[in-house]
């Protein structure tokens, strides 16, 4: 459909969601405000494309992800050295307080394979359905949920084994999340 | 999305996925925290600026200038 006016609205109206998706994917505050950039472009010069009635924030979700993942591989491997130094300076000293926790919590995401992450985020932090978030991804809806499972116990044993004495649980979870991974 | 260090409680039995449900629910808190930080940002300027810049047809005379490469944005 052309541009209207209502449609445009509604494109900025998603755009602090775009930003939190980016950032969740990339890591990076600055990478992930060029991907949103780079979205909103293409679904501007693209917006004949986008179906009167439909999703619009899937579709949005959509081209940024295959933005993303167009110019992941390049990234990965600097991306991943950071990471692993700063997990590793993490590890020396015990969770101290709720930032470090929200540290911590971004580099065990980051650390997700990168189709577990993502499905993690549509259906945990934005809110799409199971079967919007297969849309956005190009999969079938059974492995979007088997993608989210699979992060989720992931993270559970990278944040929850080591610093376990931080949350205090008991023979019973080391168990569980030993047995799990 | 309050608080997110609320101590693991001694309800700690496994759930169904074999995930404690516990843990499951604070990862989701963690997840949506993290995430609703960078919502509650609103739009950047910067974004507000690069859509308002793009006219609806009715007035194509000012189509925006995204960093050069105007002529294809604004036509069908």
């Amino acid at each position: 459909m052309p541009l209207t006016e209502s449609l445009r609205d509604d494109i900025l109206a998603s755009v602090p969601s775009l930003r939190a998706f980016a950032i969740s994917l990339s890591g990076n505050g600055d990478r992930a405000d060029d991907l949103v950039q780079e979205t909103l472009l293409r679904a501007l010069a693209n917006i004949d494309s986008f179906q009167p009635g439909s999703n619009l924030p899937a579709w949005l979700f959509t081209i940024l992800r295959n933005l993303f993942r167009s110019d992941y591989r390049k990234r990965r491997r600097e991306v991943e050295d950071a990471e692993g130094n700063y997990a590793k300076t993490l590890k020396t000293q015990p969770a101290q307080n709720a930032h470090l926790e929200f540290e911590e919590f971004r580099v065990a995401l980051d650390k997700l394979p990168q189709d577990q992450r993502e499905a993690l985020i549509l259906v945990g932090a934005s809110g799409f359905s199971y079967e919007d978030a297969a849309a956005i991804c190009g999969c079938a809806v059974g492995t979007i949920k088997s993608r989210v499972n699979r992060a989720r116990s992931k993270l559970a044993a990278l944040l929850y084994v080591d610093g376990a004495e931080d949350f205090g649980p008991d023979e019973t979870v080391r168990a569980v999340i030993g047995g799990n991974g | 999305m309050k608080d997110v260090k609320s101590p693991a409680s001694k309800n700690t039995t496994p759930g169904k996925g074999g995930l404690n449900a516990e843990i499951q629910s604070r990862i989701g808190h963690q997840l949506r925290a993290m995430y609703d930080d960078v919502v509650r940002q609103g739009v950047p300027e910067r974004f507000a600026e690069l859509i308002r810049k793009l006219d609806v047809p009715e007035d194509t005379s000012q189509v925006g200038d995204n960093g050069g490469s105007n002529e294809q944005n604004g036509r069908e």
